[in-house]
């Protein structure tokens, strides 16, 4: 279980307040307009961004002071996933070891990674080589072979078109039933929290509230949430 | 304030770095002033003030305006050879001093290709020694730098404007005043506290073209108080004046005289009209005169050195040898101290204010200051001449470090930015991170600073001649020597091969950074 515990994350002209639980294995989309905290909450639970006051908790141990590395986390940013001068076989290798190494075992489990996503053969190129839709492949390759139980995605497929990104949804949620993750994905799109089909977290006027069934949650929405989708 | 988690790791190396540029700097400062108070400056001193004052202004206006209309021919003409010619510019930087110096010589010296011609016509021989030949050398070195820098001002006009003025139908003239003499006052007293700074510095140029009472720089000065006067208290009095003057023209244009222009590229033409005339005989006047003026004197060199190639002095080698060691010690110093720091400064570690200013600092030292301090320093623990290569190494790292930190930290600041996240996240290890993200992306910068580090170490003629002795002389300083004892054609054959090692050992760093790079 994720706990957010009375967190407060500050910056110049900003606040947000979390104090939530995520249970382990859920699927969670992280709705709200842009500006209100969405990403900032994100790189806190991933490690980039120091909280105020409050801590952050998973299956109980506090993880608010661990470095990004040390996380039981892997985050996929808007952009910048991937190194532009390695090759995509080198850049899943870091996903394995953080030294990097690639030997003949690294070198199987890499192109069986990319098998599974569909990239088989491309181990080589550049990901400057790739199409956007399969550098996101590239980056959840690493995230499958990284396996850490929480995955956070910060919008990495808002560049995509419309078919292109409900088949890296589908990608998504094949690789966190694979590593049993549990995954949260910031969107501005309520369309992606459907198709998610979990729960939805919505962040909005400087807070976060506690995840709730996304059907349920749109059948009956509270009014920052109205006033979001423009249906209040 | 949320605080990046990731910008708390101490800057150590980054700390001890700039502590160690401090010591030679404000360090050999201090010493300096600690001798300085026995000896008050005599009427001598003042007047090697004023000359070295008076040559700096004189070359900084001279070259400035000089290169305005080159630099305009440039920007708005395309004709063969123009990208190689932009290149050339660059040359001078890391031509050694007293190549350029000998090539001066072969046209204009004694026995030179101006003063043969003025004979033929049954005219006087002209002296090149005093403060015509110091300002004109110092022309040569600095022009093609001055060329680049508002170069660089033109092509920073947009197109835009041009395209305006073209379709406003705008005069010629009415053009320079609203778009290019905006660019100009902006950029031209930057290039101009450039050159100046340049020049107050200067020792070799001085040493070889000047002397006597007439023309002797402080720096010179200083060089004759410890070395023929054995006047240290003389020398460390000089050594404040100098100082005292660096520090004035560096905190004159802190921010003016930090970019001189290198590796941005400078082969675009400029969207702007050429017009015919009068016009484009100027700039081809300008264009002609300019390369004549830079390349004439190296030509003559090659044509005189070649001839003394087959009578090469006893010792050369062995000189060789050193400058190469010094070199490449230099270099090793230089890169490792200035990636240290340029990494720290792009992570905006603790301090970077602090290794920023570090990093600059040299840029108000000089040679003989520096070697001067460090002379009053040692004085008791060793012999000048066993210490004189450590010191070359240790003050020729100190002064070429301004050069590779600002070239590497723009990219250090942009590695920083674009990947640091997704390092951390990542949790790679610091050895990982090193050899498959921070080098891959650095090369080239990391190759080009090298390489002129390496070329101007290799060139150098400064503070070694505090310190050497005569079986332990570099390159540059054996070539002096013969000059000294007027056996130019040897010195000629001798400065073709430093100037082939300089530019060999720069390309070879250069040729390494962008192999290596990613």
């Amino acid at each position: 279980m994720l706990q957010l515990d009375r967190l407060v994350l500050e910056e110049p002209g900003f606040c947000l307040e979390a104090d939530l639980n995520l249970p382990k294995g859920a699927r969670c989309a992280v709705l709200g307009p842009s500006g209100a905290g969405k990403s900032t909450l994100l790189n806190a639970i991933a490690g980039f961004v120091a909280p105020q006051a409050g801590r952050i908790l998973w299956e109980g141990a506090d993880i608010t002071r661990l470095p990004p590395g040390q996380r039981p986390v892997t985050i996929l940013f808007q952009d910048q996933n991937l190194f532009p001068h390695l090759t995509v076989e080198r850049n899943l290798a870091l996903g394995l070891s953080p030294d990097g190494r690639l030997d003949a075992e690294a070198r199987g489990r890499i192109a069986e990674a990319l098998e599974r996503t569909g990239l088989a053969g491309l181990g080589g190129r550049k990901p400057g080589q790739l199409s956007g839709g399969q550098q996101g492949r590239a980056a959840l390759a690493r995230a499958l072979l990284r396996a850490r139980p929480l995955l956070l995605l910060d919008e990495p497929f808002a560049a995509l078109g419309p078919a292109l990104k409900a088949e890296m949804l589908a990608l998504v949620r094949a690789v966190a039933d694979e590593t049993g993750a549990t995954l949260l994905m910031v969107t501005h799109d309520p369309q992606d929290a459907r198709r998610l089909d979990g729960l939805t977290m919505l962040v909005a006027e400087g807070r976060a509230h506690p995840p709730m069934a996304t059907e349920a949650l749109f059948a009956d929405p509270p009014p920052a949430l109205s006033a979001y989708l423009g249906t209040g | 304030m949320a605080s990046r988690i990731g910008t708390l790791r101490p800057p150590v190396g980054a700390a001890l770095t700039a502590a160690l540029l401090g010591a030679m700097t404000l360090g050999t400062v201090a010493v300096v002033v600690a001798y300085a108070g026995a000896a008050m400056p005599g009427v001598a001193d003042w007047a090697a003030v004023r000359f070295t004052v008076a040559q700096a202004a004189l070359s900084a206006v001279i070259s400035g305006l000089l290169a305005v209309p080159v630099a305009r021919a440039l920007a708005r003409r395309r004709f063969a050879g123009r990208g190689a010619l932009i290149t050339l510019m660059g040359a001078p930087f890391l031509l050694p001093v007293i190549v350029a110096v000998l090539g001066l010589l072969a046209i204009f010296g004694r026995a030179g290709v101006m003063n043969d011609g003025l004979a033929a016509l049954g005219l006087p021989r002209l002296s090149i020694y005093g403060l015509h030949g110091v300002v004109m050398a110092h022309v040569f070195l600095n022009l093609p730098l001055a060329t680049r820098m508002l170069l660089l001002g033109w092509q920073a006009i947009p197109a835009e404007r041009f395209r305006l003025a073209q379709s406003l139908d705008l005069t010629p003239g009415a053009q320079f005043r609203h778009l290019e003499w905006p660019m100009l006052r902006a950029t031209l007293p930057g290039a101009m506290l450039t050159v100046f700074t340049i020049c107050l510095a200067s020792f070799a140029v001085a040493l070889t073209l000047g002397g006597g009472p007439g023309a002797t720089t402080v720096e010179l000065a200083i060089y004759q108080a410890l070395r023929f006067d054995f006047a240290p208290e003389r020398a460390a009095t000089l050594a404040v004046l100098q100082f005292v003057l660096c520090l004035t023209a560096l905190g004159l244009g802190w921010s003016l005289i930090r970019d001189t222009g290198f590796g941005t590229g400078l082969g675009r033409r400029v969207e702007m009209p050429a017009p015919g005339g009068w016009r484009k005989g100027m700039d081809v006047a300008a264009i002609v005169l300019a390369a004549g003026f830079l390349m004439l004197p190296l030509g003559a060199l090659v044509i005189r050195g070649l001839g003394g190639m087959g009578d090469l002095p006893g010792g050369m080698w062995a000189a060789t040898l050193r400058s190469v060691l010094v070199a490449l010690a230099t270099t090793v110093l230089v890169t490792g101290a200035a990636l240290v720091l340029a990494l720290a400064a792009g992570r905006r570690a603790a301090g970077h204010r602090l290794f920023d200013a570090a990093a600059t600092l040299p840029l108000a030292a000089s040679s003989l200051v520096i070697g001067t301090g460090l002379f009053l320093a040692l004085r008791g623990v060793a012999s000048p001449s066993t210490l004189a290569l450590p010191v070359t190494i240790a003050v020729n790292a100190t002064l070429a470090l301004p050069y590779a930190y600002r070239l590497l930290l723009p990219e250090a600041r942009a590695l920083h930015q674009g990947h640091d996240r997704l390092a951390q996240s990542l949790g790679l290890t610091r050895g990982a991170r090193f050899r498959l993200v921070t080098l891959p992306c650095l090369a080239r910068p990391l190759g080009f600073g090298a390489g002129i580090t390496a070329a101007l170490s290799m060139g150098d003629l400064g503070v070694i001649t505090l310190f050497a002795a005569e079986n332990n002389a570099t390159l540059p300083l054996f070539i002096h020597g013969l000059m000294g004892s007027y056996r130019m054609e040897a010195a000629a054959a001798t400065a073709l091969i430093l100037m082939g090692i300089s530019f060999a050992l720069f390309a070879l760093f250069d040729w390494i950074g962008r192999h290596a790079a990613a």
